[in-house]
């Protein structure tokens, strides 16, 4: 297996519901290795985008290719019910067996190896996005798809769940899949960017997305900017208490 | 005391108690009620064309409301009713269409009150054999697509994107559901088989904070109403299905103190 292995393709991708397209014509490419960024307004497609590449719609128009099962998903959204006693040990596995080791450390890697045995509806929104992310993560999967994973986080936990999920996608050398409104970290934390309002607006490099005009119209002036403000290296990691927990080379 | 029918009896009741309590827990977490409700009223209908037909009573049963619960699907599909309206008309149909083809039956002696509410008088060796190796089969299954059934009640989205394929889990779950249907209405009855699915759960619930300890507790809770049940059933002569799901329901009062008294520690 080769660094450049597409894990994923979706070529003239789109969706035709209710007599109008959610999404269409999308391409998109991820291979190993590789953070691929989804941006764009409220309503544009992105996370009709990750459900395509997914394979959780039955009709779509055009293809999608995948290579690898090996697939871990955070969704949105994820409501527990209430008849349903589930803590976050139990949830840790929902989909795999694990070692009590890999539990351990996956939480222990998004700072909430505290909470292992606590109940998942008594999590705070951003504990709960710790532990979605813990769990995604604990398969070791050779792609990863995340639909705003860190909703709801502290502004330090924030920063610190990204450079982590930079660090997953080199550890792991599997490819990511990333739906988020953070501008300004997703801008220098990703390899590829593309760029959604009901089709592919534009895509590129951050820098080159960050330039181009159909950007700059859908987010303003201003965002472009914030590029240079935030392209710097994260050196470390916090916990969720603020700690450093790892220093990053 | 210990005839032969009384053995029969605790033997068949503890065979379907095993089977309630796993099946009881996915109705409760999927919020399947008024569905396995449906179901069972399906089962009234499914004994009298066994009879009239002369087949097998817990074959024809299974077949009718796997049937039904096909039907269940398409309309639900197709039409633009909310699932509840849907079960309604389903549950409450089935159940006349039954009634009014037993008025044309009235050639045969039938015992009406004995598939309605149950009659453990009527379990018969047969029986047990039917209950155990289906209900044996139903867990086998059961445990076969355990995971997959799990991931998907928690999050069906989740559960696909990950390979879990929660679209054929969940019809095997619903066919798992028709079986339990057709193998405990002699013993617990069309109107009450829900009743011994749901109440010893939702004692269950009441009492853990986890699946398993809750799959486990629910189990002990069917034993529990099923034994004391039928021996109550058995001491003061009262209907047997009714009574266990009288005592069921005791115990989920009992369990409710025990969440009370844990708010206030």
């Amino acid at each position: 297996m080769n660094d450049s292995e597409t894990l994923i393709r979706l070529t003239n991708a789109g969706i035709f519901k209710n007599k109008k397209w959610l999404v269409r014509d999308v391409d998109l490419e991820i291979k190993r290795g590789q953070i691929v960024t989804l941006i764009g307004p409220n309503g544009s497609g992105k996370t009709t985008t990750a459900k395509i590449a997914l394979g959780l719609y039955k009709t779509i128009s055009g293809r999608v290719e995948r290579n690898t099962t090996k697939i871990s998903y955070v969704p949105q959204k994820v409501s527990i019910d209430w008849t349903l006693p589930l803590r976050v040990a139990d949830f840790m596995v929902l989909t795999q067996n694990l070692k009590v080791d890999d539990i351990d450390s996956a939480l222990n890697l998004t700072g909430v190896q505290h909470l292992k045995d606590n109940n998942l509806r008594d999590l705070s929104g951003g504990e709960f996005q710790r532990v979605l992310l813990a769990r995604a993560i604990a398969k070791k999967p050779e792609l990863l798809v995340l639909d705003e994973p860190v909703q709801g986080v502290d502004f330090t936990g924030e920063v610190a769940l990204y450079s982590l999920i930079k660090t997953i996608s080199e550890d792991l050398n599997c490819g990511i899949l990333l739906i988020s409104h953070d501008l300004h970290v997703v801008m220098s934390a990703t390899d590829y960017v593309v760029c959604l309002n009901g089709h592919v607006c534009c895509c590129g490099t951050p820098r080159d997305v960050a330039e181009s005009n159909p950007y700059k119209q859908l987010f303003g002036e201003k965002s472009a900017k914030l590029l240079s403000i935030y392209e710097h290296n994260h050196d470390h990691i916090h916990s969720s208490d603020g700690n450093i927990i790892k220093e990053v080379e | 005391m210990l005839d032969d029918f009384i053995v029969r009896a605790i033997i068949a009741g503890i065979g379907i108690a095993l089977v309630t309590g796993p099946l009881g827990c996915f109705v409760v977490w999927r919020r399947l009620s008024f569905f396995g409700d449906t179901l069972a009223h399906s089962a009234l209908l499914g004994v009298l064309i066994s009879i009239t037909l002369d087949i097998n009573v817990s074959l024809t049963i299974f077949v009718v409301a796997s049937l039904v619960a096909i039907l269940l699907l398409r309309l639900e599909r197709t039409t633009n009713l909310a699932g509840d309206s849907l079960l309604g008309l389903i549950s409450h149909s089935s159940l006349a269409i039954g009634l009014v083809i037993l008025g044309f039956l009235s050639f045969i002696r039938f015992d009406v009150m004995g598939v309605l509410f149950g009659d453990i008088l009527s379990v018969n060796s047969n029986d047990l054999l039917v209950i155990w190796i289906g209900g044996a089969l139903i867990l086998v299954v059961l445990s076969y697509i355990w995971k997959p059934l799990f991931a998907s009640t928690v999050n069906y989205e989740l559960a696909e994107a990950e390979g879990m394929k929660p679209e054929r889990v969940n019809a095997i779950f619903t066919i798992l559901l028709a079986a339990l249907i057709a193998i405990s209405i002699k013993m617990i009855g069309v109107l009450l088989i829900t009743g011994l699915l749901i109440i010893p759960t939702a004692m269950a619930r009441n009492l853990s904070d986890n699946p398993r300890q809750m799959v486990i507790l629910s189990i002990i809770g069917g034993l529990l109403s099923v034994l004391i049940g039928l021996y109550a059933s058995f001491e003061i002569n009262t209907s047997s299905g009714p009574s266990i799901v009288v005592v069921a329901l005791i115990l989920f009062i009992l369990s409710l103190m025990r969440i009370r008294k844990k708010n206030y520690e």
